[in-house]
Order: structure tokens, then sequence, then C-alpha cells
């Protein structure tokens, strides 16, 4: 039983208590209510809101005054690697996750630590991807996502355990790095462990209890709709990873999560459409039914992930309004898609970023045609644009509702080539079966002068308003506020910075001690507004900087080392 | 499930238990297929062509991709795949260009260095054929094999611990335990 496994002195807790929860008022619990409509002040969830726009109402920081903006405090975490967690914000307290699975609980006014939970993780775990995107939360709890693959709950006030179950095995290669999703009393959380033979899927959890609700697989078992599109046994280690929060629409009660790619990396180790692997699936929240899905490409040989929920926009197109999602794609398609109760339809298409696979796409299903010289497979090397990064990796985009506007974090002019081998499926071994491309794997596009853009897009009209560009590849998400500004770092100069949300032009900027691939967030405390923002560069960031740096024969480092940064404007405190 | 209320051993209910102050003592207890590589003990490779069969000298070549091997005692038969921490990548080196401080670890130029790469715990698997490194796929560490496993490019912040070898019987034995750490260390 679930109740049993409440054990309060577990070892993996280290709990400080603090002189800063004394000065905070009383915690004001999560409620459904709430998560519905999430108070402007706060930053409740991954994305501020169930439709993944990632945008503030807060405008006491505007265009005008941004320049102003100053730190007011920042709090370094102790760790090294990828620091990709929002700090999530409720009525003064703020909730910030890090890599190796430790929760700091911190004033947010002041940035004093309230309690802080080191998870132990076990010396066999292997981390491919170093680091967790966040908390959820509800009633009086917080919850993590661990990357041993466990779903926790700890008590908001103290940290203190209050369950741990255990979504699946981790030597077998499940792990967790999403933020979990919070809604109609679920805890809901997907596994990560596209590269290691895993078979993905979403599962909730009573948020009170831990017992499991629902466990939905992202591959059809032998039998059920779509598994005539995995060949043989592939679907039992075909991957489809869920590792990005999902969307949730209330009204419909369907969350919408995002997958990622199948396995081994090259299709034609399992031929077929793979469904549902890089997709959007719709699952009802109350059942974890799938209700309806839309695969964006079919028999994925890029390692484009798809797994970046769609923001949920209602959207003109020729004159009607359609009650829709948008995504942009990793792999550099911008997606317009209708969503119904049980069906997702096509809208529209087309490239954000240079993309030479696709020859067409069905105007009436989506389907896009592929350059079969472009697609690698076993021992056949393929070039292919944009990189296996693809045009948008996890950083999420943003969307302003005032102006329309969609914010996409694009990474432009680079490519991979990728060659296939043979894969033997081992438990807890990579699954990926890529060989060794002779020409390293990763290029840049001749000519090219920049690489990272920060890009917005009218989502009514499809015209691409304006572009930003950055020598420096771009791993920042991206916060959208009613100031009219948008908020990322993402590049290997470090700098967080402030944009003009009409023009793009940088009205701000500050240099924080390592990248920023964080998640911005906004909140307000006694009528003060805030923005936030963890530093820690690592990762995939790292990773494509190692990349670049082959390619250039250069050594471009960028310093490692998490810190949790909160900027205001000039205030002088009420007598 | 977590192991508080399970009396049976299971690896996901040790590793939660490990430090927990009330596990009872006969839950430590370390099953022999767990142990790491002891002297004496077979190799046996893990992948290849050679899957499953004793590793003998003559089945490396030089300077061959690294396979991976787990030992196994030659008198109970226990193969050591309880833990992923045991396994060893073998290749065979020119001994006389091994650094003279690790040329006791090799036996008839076969080197063995643990899988577990130093910096997130990912299966060392890659290899570069031109510069002789041993490579991780998850953060692109390097390890030099005619140095130790000495680190030469990536994140890892140490040398892959390497297991000392010798041969009897014309297969290639253990001849101790790993010099060095095996896999990374949790850091804060």
């Amino acid at each position: 039983m679930f109740g049993k496994m409440k054990h309060l002195l577990v070892c993996g807790m280290l709990a400080w208590g603090s002189a800063a929860a004394r000065d905070l008022p009383p915690y004001h619990p999560v409620s459904d209510e709430r998560l519905l409509n999430p108070e402007p002040r706060n930053w409740l969830m991954y994305r501020g809101s169930y439709d993944s726009h990632g945008y503030s109402s807060l405008d006491q920081i505007d265009a005008g005054n941004v320049g102003q903006l100053e730190l007011v405090w920042s709090f370094a975490t102790g760790l090294r690697e990828g620091h990709q967690a929002p700090p999530i914000v409720n009525d003064g307290y703020m909730y910030v996750t890090t890599p190796q699975n430790h929760v700091l609980a911190l004033n947010a006014a002041t940035g004093e630590l309230i309690w802080r939970y080191a998870r132990f993780l076990p010396d066999d775990l292997q981390q491919m991807h170093p680091t967790n995107r966040g908390v959820a939360l509800y009633g009086e709890r917080v919850y993590m996502a661990t990357v041993d693959a466990y779903l926790i709950s700890l008590d908001a006030l103290t940290g203190e355990l209050i369950w741990e179950v255990p979504v699946e095995d981790y030597y077998n290669g499940y792990y967790m790095t999403l933020a979990p999703l919070a809604a109609d009393g679920k805890i809901m959380v997907g596994v990560s462990g596209g590269e290691w033979g895993i078979r993905g899927f979403v599962a909730a959890y009573d948020a009170m209890t831990g017992e499991e609700a629902w466990k939905t697989y992202t591959i059809p078992a032998p039998g059920e709709p779509g598994s005539e599109s995995w060949p043989g046994d592939s679907w039992q280690t075909g991957g489809v990873p869920v590792w990005l929060t999902g969307s949730y629409d209330p009204e419909l009660n369907l969350t919408y999560w995002g997958t990622g790619n199948g396995g081994p990396w090259t299709g034609d180790a399992r031929p077929g459409d793979n469904l549902y692997a890089t997709s959007v699936i719709a699952l009802d929240a109350g059942s974890g039914e799938l209700r309806a899905h839309h695969q964006y490409h079919w028999n994925d040989s890029w390692d484009w992930d798809e797994v970046s929920a769609p923001l949920l926009i209602d959207f003109e197109r020729d004159g009607s309004t359609i009650r829709g999602m948008v995504h942009p794609g990793r792999n550099g398609y911008l997606w317009f898609l209708d969503r119904g109760p049980d069906a997702i339809g096509f809208v529209d298409a087309w490239p954000y970023v240079y993309q030479d696979v696709f020859t067409g796409i069905d105007p009436e299903t989506g389907r896009p045609e592929y350059d079969m010289s472009k697609k690698p497979g076993i021992d056949y090397q393929a070039d292919f644009c944009p990189s296996l990064w693809g045009g948008k990796d996890w950083p999420p985009a943003a969307f302003n509702p005032a102006t329309r506007l969609l914010f996409i974090p694009a990474n432009e002019n680079v490519c991979s080539s990728l060659v296939g081998e043979e894969a033997r499926y081992v438990p807890g071994r990579t699954f990926t079966g890529r060989g060794e491309a002779d020409n390293g794997g990763f290029l840049i596009r001749e000519g090219a002068e920049h690489i990272g853009e920060l890009q917005a897009w009218n989502v009514d009209t499809g015209e691409e308003v304006w572009t930003a560009t950055f020598e420096s590849h771009n791993w920042g998400p991206v916060l959208a506020t009613a100031g009219e500004l948008v908020f990322m770092g993402g590049t290997n100069d470090r700098y967080f910075r402030a944009f003009d949300a009409g023009s793009g032009e940088i009205l701000w900027r500050y240099p924080t001690s390592s990248g920023i691939t964080g998640v911005p967030v906004s909140f307000a405390i006694d009528g003060r507004q805030y923005i936030a923002v963890q530093s820690g560069w690592g990762v995939d960031a790292e990773r494509e900087q190692n990349s670049i740096n082959r390619v250039r024969g250069a050594s471009f480092y960028v310093p490692q080392g998490g810190s949790i940064w909160v900027f205001a404007l000039p205030w002088e405190p009420a007598p | 499930m977590t192991g508080a209320s399970s009396g049976k051993l299971s690896r996901r209910s040790l590793l939660g238990l490990v430090s927990a102050i009330t596990v009872a003592p006969q839950l430590r207890a370390q099953p022999p297929n767990r142990m790491r590589p002891q002297a004496g003990d077979e190799l046996v490779f893990d992948d290849g062509p050679s899957l499953g069969e004793v590793v003998r000298p003559n089945l490396i070549e030089l300077h061959a991709r690294p396979v991976a091997a787990l030992a196994r005692d030659p008198a109970s038969g226990v193969l050591r795949d309880g833990s992923r921490l045991n396994r060893v990548m073998l290749t065979r080196i020119d001994p006389e260009e091994l650094a003279p401080r690790f040329q006791a670890n090799a036996a008839g130029g076969i080197v063995a260095y643990s899988a577990v790469c130093t910096h997130t715990g990912c299966d060392v698997f890659n290899w570069d054929e031109e510069q002789l490194r041993m490579a991780c796929p998850c953060h692109e560490s390097q390890f030099d094999i005619y140095d130790g496993g000495r680190v030469v490019g990536g994140p890892a912040p140490r040398p892959l611990a390497m297991l000392p070898l010798e041969i009897a019987g014309g297969a290639v034995r253990v001849a101790g335990p790993f010099r060095g750490r095996v896999g990374f260390q949790q850091a804060f």
C-alpha cells in the first residue's frame, strides 16, 4: 500500500529551518481553482498557466523602464550542470529544482533559504541529461520527478518527504527530468529514456496518496490501434519518451503531451510510422484514455523529439477563430493544429528555419514527404538540416495573447550528419544505433553569420514580425510579459536579456555567472514585480558548444555552476 | 515497493535503503553477482562477436575497439552482472608505450578500464580509433588508454578506474580490485 510508503526519516532529505520562514505569510494552499486561474502575482506551474503560454500579465516592468532593472538577490545552488527549472512562486514562497534533484525553498522576496531537499541518487545511475525542469505545486505539497524515476511529494513548508513512488526502474534506462503536471487532483509525469530502449508513457498519481490513477503508453501494444506501425517486438523498446510538461485544456479535460524520438535512432531499424512517436497526444485527464493524436513526422530518423507541449492558442484563419494549438517543431516547421474533443486537425505548417528534409506537406493531413537522401539509415550516412537539436529543442516558446505574437527560441544554420548501425538491446545500455559519421556529425552551413535566433510570429497572420540573431547557439527558454517585453538568456556569453516585444531590440542585459538555460518567470510581492531565472550551463547546450568548437577549431568555454537570479526595478520600501 | 515494507531483497530496495538506519544486517549482505571483480576471477565477453566466451589474449587485437566484459568466479560460476559498476572495457595496447605507473595493471598488452564514466555515470562505449581514446556518448568525455584512463577531453573530473589483470591458464584474469573509484560522485 502506498500509505505504508510514508517514512519521514528518509536518508535523502536534508532540511534546514530558517528565520526566513518567520517573515513569510501563512502558506496559501494551491487549489484546482487557483491552478485554473493563477493570480498574476504568482507563477504556479512550469509555464505559468495550463495553456503553456509562458506569459505574465504583470506590467510594472515595461519597455520604458526595463533599463533600470537591477539585481535584488542571487543564490548559488552549489551544483554543476544544466539548471533548467523555473522558479515556481506561490505568494512569497519560491521553489527551485536543480540537477541531482535538489529542491530549494526560498523566501522569494529576499532569497533566504527556508529548506533544502537533496535526493541521494544511486551510485550506478547513468545521467545522459543531468537536469530537472521544476516542481509542481498542489495543496500544501511540492512534487518532483526524479532522475532515478521516482515521483516524490514534499511538505511545502518543511521539505519533509511525505511519500515517494517508483514510476519505473532507472536501471533499465528510465528517468525523469520534467516538471510534473498537477491537474484534476492528479500529478502527471512522463518518462525520459528514448536513447535507452524504453517504452515511453505518461502516468498519473493521486496527489494525496501517490496511488497510480492511470498509465498510458506512447507505443501501442500488439492489437491496439497504431500497433501495426511497429514491426515485430520493436514496440517494446521503441523509445517515444515524454520529457516535458503537458498542456491542459480544462474544458475538454484533455492534457496534451509532446512525444520524443523512436529508438534506435534511424527509422529503418523499425520500419513504419511508429505511432505515437514525434507526435502530440491528447490524454483524458480523468482516465488517461488517448483521445486524439497528430504525428508531426513519421518514422523519425533525425532524433527530432517533438516533446515540447503545444501552446494552446485560439488563432484566426480566413476570418474565423480556430480553437487551436501551436508547436514550433524540433523538425524546423511551425505547426498550427485544431484541437477538438476527439480529434486533432491539421491547419497549416511552414519552416521557421532552414529545413532540407521535407519536400512537401499534405494539405489535408499535414503528413510530410521526405527527400529520402536526407534520411539516415543503417550504414547510410545522411546530412540534414536543422541539426539533431532541431530548429528548437526543449526550451519553451512564449505567447503574448494581447499582441498575438509567438516568440520562438531558434537555432539556424546548423545541421547534422547521422549514420546508423545495428543495435542490440541490453537493458540499461544506450540503444541509439548511432554510428560514427565520417565528418564528425555536426555541420555549420557555409557563410553562416549567426546561429541563435529569437523569432516573433503573429499567429493570426502567419507573419514573421522580427528576428533577433546571436552569433552563439541559443538554448534560452522564453518569458513574455504584458509590459511589452520578452526575457531570454540561452547564449554562451552568459547574458540574460530583455527584448522590446514589438521590435526585438535589446533593452537591457545582465551577465550572470554561467550560461542561462533556465525558464524565466515573473511574480509580484507587495506590489513589486520581479523577474527570476536560473543560470547554470550544461547538458545539450554544452554538447552543442563542444560540437561548434570542433567545427571551428575553437575552445570556447562556458563556466558551470548554478545560481538563481531575481531582478526588479529600484524600490523604496514603504516606511 | 520502496523496500521499507518488503522483506525480499531486490536491487531497487537495497539501493533505497543502504543508508537508512532501520536496515536489518542481513539485508546488507551483498550477493556474489553484485560484488566488484575479485582477484582470480576470469573475464567473459559481455558484448561483441565473442559474447559469452572467456576472454583470451588472442581474441583481442592491438588497438581494437574496446569491448565490454564482466568478471566471473571460476569456482562458483557466478557472473558478476549484478551491478553495471562491475563492467569493464577491454582492449590491447603496446605494452612498451603504456605509462610506466600503469604497466603492472596490464597483462600481455590487455588493459581493462571501468565502463562507467566518472562524469554522470554513462557507459563509455564510444571509441576514437584515430586518437586511441575511449569516449562517452553522453557528454563526450574522452580517456587515454595509454595513460591510466586520464581525462583528455570533456567534462569528466577523474580518470576511469583501471582493473589490474593477469594471464593464467591462457585466459585473462583479474589480478586485484579496481585501482580508483568506479562511477561518478554526486557533487554537493
